[in-house]
């Protein structure tokens, strides 16, 4: 029991540090190629290329074409690249050794090498365990998104709303997930996968209201007054203005409750500690733990912490997708 | 003055909810097909004027009387071009007519008359953050003249343009202001512009806000280069220096202090 605790407390800890870690990685150049190349794609789609200057008043932006193969180059050979990974491969190496001449039991703490086989060699059972937990992530996760949009909405309507619904919002969040999700796998006791989907809803779900809920209110003031002077509806000024200025937000909260909702998936499994054909990933760290399989473990635990990060990753180019035309970075303009 | 008002404020007042009293006691009457300045320190009360007239914010005393121009042909210009970052500039420039439920054939005429004006046609698909400041300045006034507006509120429009651009922007407003037959009131912190501009320059005084000055600005239009390099121009922009100076620091002139 306490090592169970333990692994989860571990697991929170570890998917912190990614998404701090991580925050960055939407800057990285590899990134930034393929996702200027996918919107370089899609404005090609979209917006003709603007006619050029006819008067000197004018100046057309263009899009600076960049070296992508140099600039993989540059990058590979940079010491924010060289630096991290150098230390990564002398700590495994370091940690082999170390495994190695002491002579540590794999059951304590098995070396780099034998994590990898394990990874190799269990792969038929791990990687499907691993997409029930991405499955289960999923769902939560977009009803997540819908429903913090739409209660997040609600609580745009009115300061009254908001004002007396908001607290139970953030009661649900300080609530420890680990401590309510016995009592829903209770109350789901038939559908197993009802209720991991609802523990990691819950805690997907609070980034999104927050998040949302300020995008609502933070739309441009003069355009604000504008819709005013011009008669808007409040559904007009909802369409037209509320919800597209709250875009950024929203999808700011999305990154953070992709993350949150595989957090909360995890949890839940090691909590319902269900076994059969459709358990999910936890369940095999969990399983691996009690039958002394620490290599399997390990192996488990870094296809969990490989699907927080994809996850985020594909959250952040989206975002930077949707939003490719707010912003200065994705093209250069010429003054 | 005898001729018909297209607005005209009396004894208007204006306390906001925190107790700041930002106007006291505001007479102004404009005449339809007027452009008038309003200037003065920051925090007199200039951006409040407009937003009381527009009816963006409800007087405390006094009212705002109405001629014979419609309430609804109204535009307001502000000081950021505050467009929507996520529409292209034909959108941006459809928003009121969208807002009104203008049926689309006639909306994209008015579009393309208004695109036309403020010399921006070639961009109409563009976003705003592919443009200068001064093209979405362009932008913005295409979007408030896109309603044919009669009467015009701008609030420093040109306030965070560079020189260039700004004069190049006061020329284009005079040009649409003498074939639009809008009536504007303009505020600018601008002397040079003000006084290039305007029919009447109106002097405004902080704490409370209130008007200290009135300048009939007599020099024929079109005004172009010459206007500006001229004696009479530098008369003027003296003239409205020095009320401002006085309405800044809240106090006489030195040559009245002279005097007691
Ligand atoms: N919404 C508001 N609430 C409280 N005070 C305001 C508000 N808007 C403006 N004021 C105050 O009213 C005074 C006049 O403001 P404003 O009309 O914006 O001046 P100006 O445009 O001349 O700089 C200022 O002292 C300002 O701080
Ligand atoms: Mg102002």
């Amino acid at each position: 029991m306490l090592l169970r605790y333990f692994v989860v407390a571990l697991l929170e800890l570890q998917n912190m540090c990614l998404n701090r870690g991580i925050r960055r990685l939407k800057d990285l150049p590899v990134l930034r190629i393929l996702y200027d190349f996918f919107s370089s794609r899609l404005s090609a789609m979209t917006v003709p290329p603007l006619s050029t200057a006819d008067s000197p008043t004018r100046t057309a932006p263009s899009v600076k074409p960049r070296g992508d193969r140099l600039q993989v180059l540059t990058w590979l050979t940079s010491s924010e690249v060289i630096a991290p990974v150098v230390v990564g491969i002398l700590v495994l190496i370091g940690w082999e050794l170390a495994v190695r001449l002491t002579n540590t039991p794999p059951y304590l703490l098995p070396g780099p090498s034998l994590v990898f086989t394990t990874l190799i060699q269990d792969w038929h059972q791990l990687f499907p365990s691993l997409m029930v937990t991405l499955r289960i992530t999923t769902i939560a996760f977009i009803a997540a998104a819908l429903s913090g949009l739409l209660i997040a909405v609600v609580f745009a309507q009115s300061k009254w709303i908001e004002r007396s619904l908001f607290p139970y919002a953030v009661i649900l969040q300080t609530t420890p997930i680990v401590a309510i999700a016995p009592l829903i796998i209770i109350w789901f006791r038939n559908n197993t996968i009802m209720a991991l989907v609802v523990c990691a809803w819950i805690i997907a779900l609070f980034p999104i209201i927050s998040n949302t809920t300020l995008g609502l209110k933070s739309a441009d003031h003069n355009l604000v007054n504008l819709f005013k002077l011009y008669n808007a509806s409040r559904w007009q000024t909802l369409i037209y203005l509320r919800l597209p200025s709250a875009l950024p937000y929203f999808l700011g909260g999305l990154r953070i409750s992709g993350g949150l909702a595989l957090i909360g998936a995890v949890v839940a499994e090691f909590v319902a500690g269900t076994g059969g054909q459709r358990s999910g990933i936890a369940y095999q760290i969990l399983m691996s733990s009690y039958n002394l399989q620490i290599p399997r473990m390990f192996a488990a635990l870094i296809l969990t912490t490989g699907l927080g990060v994809a996850i985020f990753v594909t959250l952040t180019l989206l975002s930077d997708l949707l939003l490719r035309h707010w912003h200065e970075s994705a093209m250069t303009q010429e003054s | 003055m005898t001729f018909p008002s297209a607005i005209r404020l009396r004894h208007v007042g204006k306390t906001y909810a925190n107790g700041t009293v930002a106007l006291d006691d505001v007479n102004l009457a404009i005449a339809p097909t007027e452009f008038v300045s309003l200037v003065g320190p920051s925090g007199c009360g200039k951006s409040t004027v407009l937003r009381l007239i527009a009816g963006l914010s409800p007087l405390t005393t006094g009212d705002v009387q109405w001629g014979d121009i419609s309430r609804d042909r109204l535009s307001f210009v502000f000081q950021d071009a505050s467009l929507m970052p996520w529409a292209t500039v034909q959108d941006n420039v459809r928003l009121p007519l969208r807002l009104a439920g203008v049926p689309k054939p006639k909306a994209e005429a008015a579009i393309a008359n208004a695109l036309s004006m403020v010399d921006l046609q070639g961009y109409e698909r563009a976003y705003p953050r592919q443009l200068s400041g001064g093209m979405k300045m362009r932008v913005s006034i295409a979007r408030s003249l896109v309603t044919q507006p009669s009467l015009m509120l701008m609030d420093e429009p040109f306030g965070a343009l560079d020189e260039m651009t700004r004069s190049r922007l006061n020329s284009d407003i005079l040009h649409l202001w003498e074939t639009q037959r809008w009536t504007v009131v303009f505020v600018t912190h601008n002397i040079y512009e003000a006084v290039y501009l305007s029919q009447r320059v109106v002097v405004m005084a902080a704490r409370p806000g209130r008007i200290v000055a009135d300048i009939a600005i007599d020099a024929p239009y079109p005004r172009n280069d010459a206007f500006r390099t001229s004696p009479l121009f530098n008369d003027y922009c003296r003239d409205v220096a020095q009320q401002l100076a006085e309405a800044s620091l809240g106090m006489p002139p030195l040559a009245d202090l002279r005097q007691i």
